[in-house]
């Protein structure tokens, strides 16, 4: 009940088209039961009386109510279809946002895949529910209750083999939901699995294709449809029973009816009249129960999926605006005051160990050390996408929590390592960093990025569309656009993440001197594996295995970093020139 | 941010088509369903015939009170009552069984499909759309295929039962009943076919949304960033909206078929009616007929009803289908090699024997062999992604056996495609592409690729232990093997410092591991593998200059005598290569080796001592 009232919530608007949807079926219902009234008179009075004209009235009354049911039907199927589908957006709404807001922790308890299933699969089953149940699950109660009322009238001794059958079916019934319910939840994580291979397939694809691995690959995947094809075996078989379970009990009443009342009858307790409208009502009822029990699986699967997504829905963000205030970043000013890190809490490893580190407002900053040393993961915790399990890391001497993320976010601009453009033109790529940005704005950013070196190569210039992840782009471009799409930002501090990895040093170079120009007072860090990349800033932090190893200028610590010394041989070992 | 790309609703409604093939999956199940339909036929017929008796059973034992009788009676249709209900469960429970291995064969052979479709069609479609298909529209042809099928056999068994009856009963009167069933059927079939192109957009917007969501739940990180939170909210507004308003659309108009059946249905009540009591007054018939006449009357719209009721599921199935198949005939990456590839060894007595450790060869399908020695050329080789951009103009570049070539030049010049055409990832436009003397359009493109060991720019790692993961390059590489190429990609040191080492796993394509993490691993991936020729193509980008070192050195003992194609920024890493090819703008304009190349003080002279000036 719980989930009814909090999808209930969702409805807020469409509730007026539920209210006109169940008005709609409730009077169809009704003018199903007066035709057959109105048939009655007709064969009785008309036709035994042999008045014609009464029989072309009532013939045309028929008619009259077949039109006005025809238009609530259509209403009602309108109605069902806004409720549903309007409840349905409503739902992936309220979603996304809250997926939006999710921090990578919380991502990391439900995975990509899952999440997307939960957006989708699962309110479709919701939606189905609504549409498909509404004219049933409105229409069998009244039904039913009109029918065991009539039979009641009829004869209360007769009917009270419905207050045995009821229970029974009602027993039956509620042993197969309770048992499908748990394996709906289990089918729908199957779902999610035929998702990730079938995702990883996708972005992976070069992967499969060079190892010629597409038979592991169909293996794979054989083996999750399996599953999934033997748990919705089981749940929709298990919830196949509902109709035979029905069938039996409906088949039973019929005969006791026919018995008891056959006696009855003998002993002239009832009339024979009397039990032939009887079980006429009765095939109603349990006509009417077989409705319902069907709604009621529908259902069932619907709560199933609900559950899911109340689960995205009760997430408890862990990166929230709770402690800020609103304040902006004025100068990017950053200060990690012994911070460490770790990704998982109570994992054994710390990845950062209690960072110590000032970074002065406007300064150009590197970064340098080992694969894993932990780079990245430092620099993420400025713009609060990770937050520190020990210490602060404050901004303008302020911790980052204390500021809105949005002002926070402004403020810092990054240039992930693992770059990510997203379909659509390069001019709506380079957008996200200003919506708003003029034309010359975005061929300003382009040009300190060195994007204007190849956009004019590109097949439309700007108006290029990109694949998902920028797949027609080379590696280096896609650097490129990521770092104009930062630059329009205008940010207070700039963070680049190996982002020119895969540009050539003359353009690294270009691209270095022309942000020195084109945002001079912005604090900038870089992150690099050359030493070239950074041996002009202002300072330059060693990290070694999640610690800062030493802080220093390029020259002091060619002087007395060992670590600095080995990477720097490294690259100059044989340059020979 | 529109990222709107233009959703083609226009498609060839090709209804008889997409059903036809749809039957044809279900074919394979011949037996079970036609064990499925006698047993619908059967439990209708118990249904039907049920509530026909109860007529005669009052007439014949309760009024005149034979109570023995009624016994014998009920006792008689206990059992066939039960029978009926022993065929429903029968019927229900095969055809879920059948219809789920329908779904499962369906979503087994689209993804066979996947597997065999050309780089080029990923390229163009989001990945959540393609996994559209596999969920809702799946999804939809599994809802049917649960309920439809038994519905459909059922409904024509109580039609032709209930038409029976009438026939019997007032075989002129039927005549109206008749003409209004297939005036129902008949709207039934055309609103079908108008509304079912309302459930293709509901399919493609819902695909369409599914993509968008993918993608934004993928990069995530960048939406953080950039605060574009609202922006993307907006347009996944857009697009949400847009699906509701097909589905409201879809479902409307195909609801509305329930409410104008049963109206029909009304119509032919009424019109039998007066047309019955017509006949009655003018003495065609009795009174006493007529009554249990209209009540079949109103019976026989009860299975059209049914159908309609129906109607969505079948519709969004349909779609659903439509665009699997459509899918499904794409065609697939053209393969017409049969150079295959082979290892063996010659004996002792001068005879070639297949053996596992042996060197490896080509076998051309005249049985002849061709040792594999790692030698490829370009031969005025031109390329574009798409027809109008060329991206390699007239190419032509040769590498001799066990040499280190490496490709340098500015980013975008075409060096990843030349390594993708190699790999025979896109198919060239013009000129030829020789391995080892042979065309590379002969050879079989598995075996060409397995002879290839490739690291690509991005790495992708698959849900699993870092061994599997390591493993993927040769499957059957033994733990030993595995940690061997692990140590050699410099990744031993910190995959041993995971809490599960080589065991534990990785999610997401693994996240939560460094990008330089990751490159190790894809390098040691490609290391086990131990092929004849190796591709490395930015592997090293995301690792620190000293790991690189060390990769290095181990790599070059590994490759010895072998083939190798480097791209590399870092030009450090490619000086010790054989031969050195700058690419610029899709063209190689100069050749050779480390020292000829600068003492030709050209455009690799600029790169090297941009680096050189630099530090």
């Amino acid at each position: 009940m719980e989930l009814f009232r909090r999808f209930g919530a969702y409805f807020h608007s469409y509730r007026k088209y539920a209210v006109l949807g169940v008005l709609c079926v409730i009077s169809e219902t009704i003018f199903e039961l007066v035709i057959p009234l109105i048939m009655a008179d007709l064969v009785d009075i008309g036709v035994a009386s042999g008045d014609t004209a009464y029989i072309f009235r009532q013939g045309w009354k028929m008619v009259a109510c077949a039109v006005l049911s025809m238009g609530l039907g259509v209403g009602s199927a309108r109605f069902a279809a806004l409720c549903g589908h309007g409840l349905a957006a409503e739902i992936r709404k309220a979603e996304y946002r809250k997926i939006q807001s999710f921090s990578f922790s919380n991502r990391d308890r439900f995975h990509t895949e899952s999440l997307v299933t939960r957006m989708t699969s699962d309110v479709t089953t919701i939606q189905n529910a609504v549409t498909t149940g509404m004219r049933p699950g409105v229409r069998s109660p009244i039904m039913l209750l009109t029918s065991i009322c009539m039979s009641f009238l009829i004869s209360p001794k007769l009917a009270v083999v419905f207050l045995v059958a009821a229970p029974v079916l009602g027993f039956a019934l509620f042993q197969i939901v309770s048992r499908v319910r748990p394996l709906y939840t289990r089918m729908q994580g199957a779902v999610d699995q035929v998702n990730r291979i079938v995702r990883e397939n996708l972005t992976a694809v070069r992967v499969v294709k060079a190892y010629v691995r597409g038979d592991y690959e169909s293996a794979k995947f054989l083996e999750v449809n399996e599953d999934l094809r033997a748990i919705s075996d089981r749940s929709f078989r298990l919830a196949a029973l509902n109709m035979p379970a029905m069938q039996l009990v409906m088949y039973a009443t019929i005969l006791a009816i026919l018995w008891i009342g056959g006696n009855m009858i003998v002993q002239g307790q009832l009339l024979v009249g009397k039990l032939t409208g009887f079980l006429s009502y009765v095939l109603q009822v349990l006509n009417s129960l077989m409705l319902m029990s069907n709604v009621f699986l529908l259902l069932t699967r619907a709560m199933a999926s609900g559950r899911r997504i109340l689960e995205v829905m009760d997430e408890e963000i862990d990166i929230t605006d709770e402690k800020a205030e609103p304040v902006a970043v004025e100068r990017g000013e950053i200060r990690f005051d012994h911070v460490s890190f770790q990704y998982r809490t109570g994992a054994a490893e710390y990845v950062l160990r209690d960072v110590d580190l000032t970074i002065g407002a406007g300064e150009t900053v590197g970064i340098i050390g080992g694969t894993g040393s932990a780079k990245s993961t430092l620099v993420q915790l400025i713009p609060r996408l990770y937050e520190a399990t020990e210490g602060t890391v404050l901004v303008d001497g302020r911790p980052v929590d204390r500021y809105p993320l949005v002002h926070l976010r402004d403020a810092v601009a990054m240039v992930l390592q693992k770059n990510t453009l997203f379909s659509g033109t390069v001019e709506e790529n380079l957008r996200w960093g200003k919506a708003d940005a003029t034309e010359e704005e975005i061929r300003e950013a382009c040009r300190v990025a060195c994007v204007d070196e190849f956009i004019d190569r590109l097949e439309k210039e700007y108006q290029t569309e990109l694949g998902q992840g920028g797949v027609n782009v080379s590696g280096g471009q896609k650097q490129r656009l990521c770092i104009a799409r930062a630059l329009l930002k205008r940010p207070k501090v700039l963070i680049l993440d190996d982002s020119t990895s895969a540009v050539d040093m003359v353009t690294e170079a270009k691209i270095r001197e022309g942000l020195a120009a084109y945002l001079p007072h912005t604090t900038k860090i870089i992150i690099a594996q050359r030493i070239t990349s950074v041996l002009h800033a202002d300072k330059i932090v060693i990290l070694n295995d999640g610690r800062v190893d030493d802080v220093g200028t390029h020259w002091e610590l060619l002087d007395r970093s060992r670590i600095y010394q080995e990477i720097y041989h490294s690259q100059q070992e044989g340059a020979g020139l | 941010m529109a990222m709107t790309k233009p959703m083609s609703y226009k498609r060839p409604e090709d209804l008889k088509g997409t059903l036809l093939r749809l039957l044809r999956y279900l074919g394979a199940h011949k037996l079970s369903l036609a064990a499925v339909a006698v047993m619908v036929v059967l439990s209708s017929m118990a249904n039907i015939f049920g509530t026909y008796l109860l007529r005669p059973v009052i007439r014949d034992f309760i009024e005149p009170g034979d109570m023995e009788g009624l016994g014998r009676m009920v006792l008689k249709m206990a059992a066939m009552y039960g029978a009926g209900a022993l065929c429903t469960l029968g019927y229900n429970q095969l055809m879920v069984r059948t219809a789920q291995q329908v779904v499962a064969q369906i979503r087994r052979d689209l993804f066979l499909h996947t597997q065999i479709l050309p780089l080029k069609y990923f390229d163009g479609h989001t990945h959540g759309e393609l996994m559209s298909h596999f969920t809702n529209d799946v999804d939809a042809i599994s809802e049917a295929l649960n309920n439809s099928f038994t519905l459909l056999i059922q409904s024509f068994v109580m039609v032709t039962g209930t038409i029976t009856m009438l026939l019997v009963l007032d075989p002129q009167l039927t005549l109206i009943v008749l003409f209004f069933l297939a005036l129902m059927l008949l709207f039934i079939l055309y609103s079908s076919r108008s509304s079912k192109k309302y459930f293709h957009q509901q399919q493609a917007c819902l695909a369409d949304l599914n993509g968008f969501v993918e993608e934004m739940v993928a990069g995530q990180k960048v939406e953080k960033i950039f605060n574009h939170e609202a922006a993307d909210f907006a347009a996944f507004c857009e697009k949400n909206e847009a699906l509701r308003r097909a589905g409201t659309r879809a479902v409307s108009y195909s609801g509305m078929m329930v409410p104008t059946v049963v109206s029909l249905s009304y119509f032919n009540y009424a019109v039998s009616a007066c047309v019955g009591g017509l006949f009655v007054l003018a003495g065609l018939t009795d009174i006493a007929s007529l009554s249990p006449y209209l009540v079949y009357v109103r019976q026989s719209a009860m299975p059209m009803n049914q159908l309609t009721q129906q109607a969505n599921f079948f519709l969004s199935a349909l779609s659903g289908a439509e665009r699997i198949f459509r899918m499904m005939d794409e065609p697939p990456e053209v393969d017409q090699g049969k150079i295959t590839l082979v290892r063996g060894e010659t004996g002792p007595d001068g005879t070639w024997r297949e053996t596992e450790k042996g060197a490896f060869a080509w076998r051309k399908p005249d049985g002849s062999l061709v040792p594999l020695r790692g030698d490829v050329r370009f031969h005025d080789v031109r390329f574009g992604y798409v027809p109008e951009k060329t991206v390699l103009r007239d190419v032509s570049l040769y590498a001799k056996p066990g040499q280190k070539i490496a490709f340098v030049g500015s980013t975008g010049a075409g060096k990843t495609t030349i390594i993708n055409l190699i790999t025979r990832f896109y198919e060239i436009d013009r000129g030829t592409i020789t391995y080892d003397g042979l065309d590379l359009r002969e050879i079989r493109k598995a075996d060409l690729r397995r002879s290839l060991s490739v690291v690509v720019q991005d790495t992708h790692l698959f849900t699993g232990t870092i061994a599997d993961n390591i493993r993927y390059g040769r499957l059957e590489a033994t733990d030993e093997e595995v940690r061997q190429a692990a140590v050699l990609a410099n990744a031993d040191s910190f995959i041993r410092r995971l809490p599960d080492g080589y065991d534990t796993m990785l999610v997401g394509d693994g996240d939560n591991l460094s990008q330089g993490q990751r490159q190790l691993l894809a390098i040691a991936r490609a290391a086990v593998a131990r092929p004849p020729v190796f591709i490395l193509d930015e592997a090293t980008s995301s690792i620190d200059t000293r790991t690189e070192k060390l990769i290095e050195r181990g790599l070059d003992r590994l490759m010895e005598g072998r083939t190798v194609f480097v791209i590399a920024h870092r030009l450090s890493t490619v000086r010790n290569a054989n031969a050195i090819m700058v690419v610029e703008g899709g063209k190689i304009i100069e050749r050779g080796d480390h020292e000829e190349l600068l003492s030709q003080r050209g455009r690799y002279f600029q790169l090297y001592t941009g680096q050189a000036e630099l530090s």
